[in-house]
């Protein structure tokens, strides 16, 4: 498309994207106006699965919260988990044994491969090539059946403890991990003939969406949204926590911004994830998963304490404000979507409405983590 | 005469019934294609190797409720679904699929399959429009603006071939192709004549049929992701079911219609077993051709459709059409 | 050091404050510090942000200025009921995307009867939903917000779940 189109405003009628639609990865609703198919504005409406995850907060303790983190991130629960036990310890100064340390990081990237296979195949799918999405599952299926052994459930986890883990690593579940390694990366391979270098995946991503470095600064958009533009942000590299400082891998950030870049950021985020996990495997020490001493109910001195992870969409947040008692005075979880879709009602104006199904394809929107 | 009457009255029903089995069955092929090519077994409950899913799936689609939306156009509303399955069902009459079958010959076959063929662009129209659902009108606007576009260098490529072969009678057309596959339309040497283009012309003509029936990567009429179902999204029932079987039958349509103008019709490659086997086996591999196309690729945007074929397909067929004019004229 | 530059320029803000303000911040209670106002250091290990700026809320926006002229991003806005106090508190969180790590905190508290806050939509488009959302459960109002209904409750809803006496 060369020449710049020009809109009409006065003919312009109101489509709504959802909130039931295949496309929006969950209950959002887009309203747009369009002159044709143009968008000349667009406006999300969120909250159709806002479940108050901060006020139950209030009248739980520190422990009978933790289910609550897995369901606001399905996909990349154990992320979210580690966030919060984090934060926890960071305050009570609990300390963590460093095999429990090694295992945290395989796990949750072994999750974060799981959550952007997902991304993946739903992508693909929304742009209309059905079948990768079968391979895709198909790879997940083995993290997730390998998780399932070890923490006992397949996507919501629970595994985190304050100090420690729930479970310890058996050697199956080593073995198992190896063989998976092996076999992503022959996918992932494959993935790139089959998908990264097809010409019709090319023209539909390449130079849609363009996100600036200006825009990300305003609304605060982490993760795979941010790195696709150009910013060198990770919280794993930025403000390393846990073991990652003892890994050697790489932050694959492009500076084209368009969504073809976004896509090429996770795909290879995958690719640097199973060196992590490789990495974690070879060093992972001997010794106990759980502190020998673990105060009986957590109390966090008062004051407030803000932890940050990389989860799979960007950097998630927690804020604990605490007045001593065994529940929190107010919990905010800062969610990367949240930061992530706000760009969308901006970004979107004189795009094709197909480019901007793309487009919100590209930010990887994970509703219920949006709307918590 | 009534003896010819109830000949061509068997052969109309006979060209309708493979019509409808082929729709009802290329709807399994697709499922258990879709299912090989993402390693998972497709419909697998129903009947052996899920064969009985069709009928059973045809007796559910009947016992739906036919719902028709308040505020629709009503009469458009209930034609636009006969009139998708319709043209097919009589292009099919004059298809030859030996040198004996074929329901009834008439000596302007081709001309006729194209104007039931543009028809079908007014059902997509007819869909669209009287649904009163701005998702429907959205994609029966681009499927509107697909057909046409990829008419035209349909239309131009067959002409193509209609000069090589003097006439736009089908059998004719097969005719001129007989004697060892070499002679197909196909391949660049016809009549002794060097016509580089002429595969060029068959990979146009194979394009534009997936185009004009609506399939990936060109489906951007009823691209599930982003127009929920275009425009059959408010249909039920049998007026889906219709939509459905029309499409199913525009792909065999479009498939025999490559056989014939490009691959010889029933002429087999190397002179045994002629016949309309050849000929099935023919069209069958151009539809798995279809089906695994469909599961391949990702859509195109309406842009850089409607870009491929003004700017790419036009211009080729018509410079192929002048190189066949022109070599016709000086040998 | 970033932090340096910003900790100056922000300190500019207070210049009615008589004491340097530069002292490790031990809110033990937090309900005695709401009148302290001024820029704290913060140990980061401890609390994960380096600075705390507490303000009132007319400094609101030449202080988010600063934050953003030097290339700060904001993270998160959200508020805090302190019902002990008769405040409500809005917690602005903001970060930085280069190497030179940097998070900054900056509050300011308002009364609890009538909230009432500017809004810094004009300097971070992205503040629209975060102090929609912040309306939405507290019941303070952004003024000059372009658009302030809500957002994760019901179009309707006139209560504010976050508030300490809310009963459902």
């Amino acid at each position: 498309m060369s020449e710049p189109i020009v809109l009409q405003p006065d003919e312009t009628f109101i489509l709504n994207v959802g909130p039931q639609h295949p496309a929006t990865h969950g209950v959002l609703r887009v309203k747009m106006t369009m002159d044709g198919e143009f968008i000349y504005n667009a406006e999300t409406v969120i909250g159709y699965i806002h479940r108050m995850h901060e006020k139950m907060a209030e009248n739980r303790t520190y422990a009978q919260y933790m289910p609550n983190l897995s369901r606001l991130d399905y996909l990349s629960a154990m992320a979210y988990c580690h966030g919060y036990v984090l934060a926890v310890e960071k305050a009570a100064s609990i300390e963590v044994p460093e095999r429990a340390e090694y295992i945290r990081a395989i796990t949750v990237e072994m999750n974060r491969i799981s959550s952007h296979l997902v991304w993946f195949g739903a992508f693909v799918m929304d742009l209309g090539g059905f079948s990768p999405l079968m391979y895709a599952f198909d790879d997940r299926e083995q993290i997730l059946d390998l998780l399932e052994a070890v923490t006992g459930s397949r996507l919501t986890y629970c595994y985190f403890r304050f100090g420690g883990l729930y479970n310890d690593v058996d050697d199956d579940f080593i073995e198992g991990t190896r063989r998976f390694i092996k076999r992503m990366r022959k996918s992932l391979k494959m993935y790139h003939k089959l998908v990264t270098t097809n010409v019709i995946l090319m023209k539909r991503l390449i130079g849609i969406g363009p996100v600036s470095v200006d825009l990300c600064q305003r609304y605060g958009a982490t993760g795979p949204v941010a790195r696709g533009s150009g910013i060198n942000y990770d919280v794993r590299r930025n403000e390393p926590y846990s073991v990652y400082p003892e890994f050697d891998f790489d932050i694959p950030v492009y500076n084209e911004g368009d969504s073809f870049a976004r896509y090429k950021v996770r795909m290879e985020e995958m690719e640097q994830s199973l060196r992590i996990i490789e990495q974690g495997l070879d060093k992972l020490p001997d010794g106990p998963v759980n502190p020998e001493k673990k105060p009986k109910t957590i109390k966090l001195p008062a004051g407030d304490y803000y932890t940050a992870v990389e989860a799979g969409r960007g950097s998630f947040g927690i804020r604990i404000v605490s007045d001593g008692d065994k529940s929190p005075y107010r919990l905010k979880l800062r969610s990367p979507t949240y930061s992530n879709m706000h760009l969308f009602d901006e970004a979107c104006r004189g795009m094709l409405i197909a480019d901007a199904l793309a487009f919100m394809g590209s930010l990887d929107l994970v509703i219920p983590e949006m709307d918590r | 005469m009534s003896l010819t009457l109830l000949n061509v009255l068997a052969a109309v029903i006979i060209a309708i019934a493979f019509v409808a089995a082929n729709a009802a069955y290329l709807v399994w092929a697709e499922r258990k294609g879709a299912g090989f090519i993402q390693r998972r077994p497709g419909p697998t409950e129903n009947g052996p190797w899920g064969l009985l899913q069709p009928p059973v799936d045809g007796i559910k689609l009947m016992t739906k409720q036919l719902l028709i939306p308040g505020g629709v156009d009503k009469i458009i509303f209930v034609i636009a679904p006969v009139l998708a399955m319709f043209p097919s069902i009589v292009s099919f009459v004059t298809i030859p699929f030996s040198d004996t079958i074929v329901a009834h010959n008439i000596n302007i076959g081709l001309l006729m399959i194209f104007v039931f063929g543009s028809m079908s662009a007014m059902a997509l129209l007819m869909g669209g429009w009287s649904s009163r659902n701005k998702y429907s009108m959205i994609s029966s606007v681009r499927a509107v603006s697909q057909a046409v576009a990829y008419e035209i260098p349909m239309l131009i490529t067959a002409i193509t071939v209609v000069m090589i072969a003097g006439s736009l009678d089908l059998m004719e057309i097969v005719h001129k192709q007989s004697g060892g596959f070499w002679h197909w339309n196909i391949w660049p040497f016809q009549k002794g004549l060097f016509n580089i283009l002429m595969p060029a012309s068959f990979l146009i003509f194979f394009i534009c049929s997936l185009a004009e029936t609506n399939r990936a990567p060109f489906d951007l009429g009823e691209a599930e992701s982003e127009l929920v179902a275009g425009y059959h999204t408010e249909y039920s029932s049998m007026g889906f079911g219709l939509f459905f079987m029309g499409e199913y039958a525009n792909i065999v349509i479009g498939a025999c219609l490559t056989t014939i103008l490009f691959l010889g019709g029933w002429d087999c490659p190397f002179g045994l077993l002629p016949g309309v086997w050849w000929f099935i086996v023919k069209i069958y591999i151009l539809i798995f051709t279809f089906i695994w196309i469909r599961w391949t690729f990702p859509r195109t945007t309406i842009y850089s459709l409607l870009n491929l074929s003004w700017k790419v397909l036009i211009p080729i067929s018509l410079f192929n059409l002048l190189l066949t004019a022109g070599l016709l004229k000086v040998f | 050091m970033i932090i340096e530059t910003v900790k100056d320029k922000l300190r500019d803000l207070f210049p009615a404050a008589a004491e340097p303000a530069v002292t490790e911040h031990q809110a033990e209670k937090p309900e005695t510090a709401e009148a302290e106002i001024g820029v704290f250091d913060c140990s980061y290990a401890k609390r994960g942000y380096h600075l705390d700026v507490r303000l009132a809320p007319d400094q609101l926006l030449s202080a988010v200025g600063i934050l953003f002229d030097h290339g700060f991003f904001i993270e998160s806005i959200t508020g805090v009921d302190w019902i002990k106090d008769g405040q409500l508190e809005a917690v602005y969180d903001f970060c930085r995307y280069d190497f030179d790590l940097c998070r900054i905190v900056v509050r300011t508290r308002t009364p609890r009867a009538n909230p009432i806050l500017p809004t810094i939509t004009g300097i971070y488009s992205g503040a629209s939903w975060h102090e929609r959302e912040t309306h939405d459960f507290f019941g303070i109002v952004f003024e000059g917000h372009p658009h302030l209904i809500p957002l994760l409750l019901p179009e309707d809803a006139d209560f504010h779940p976050l508030l300490k006496d809310f009963k459902a």
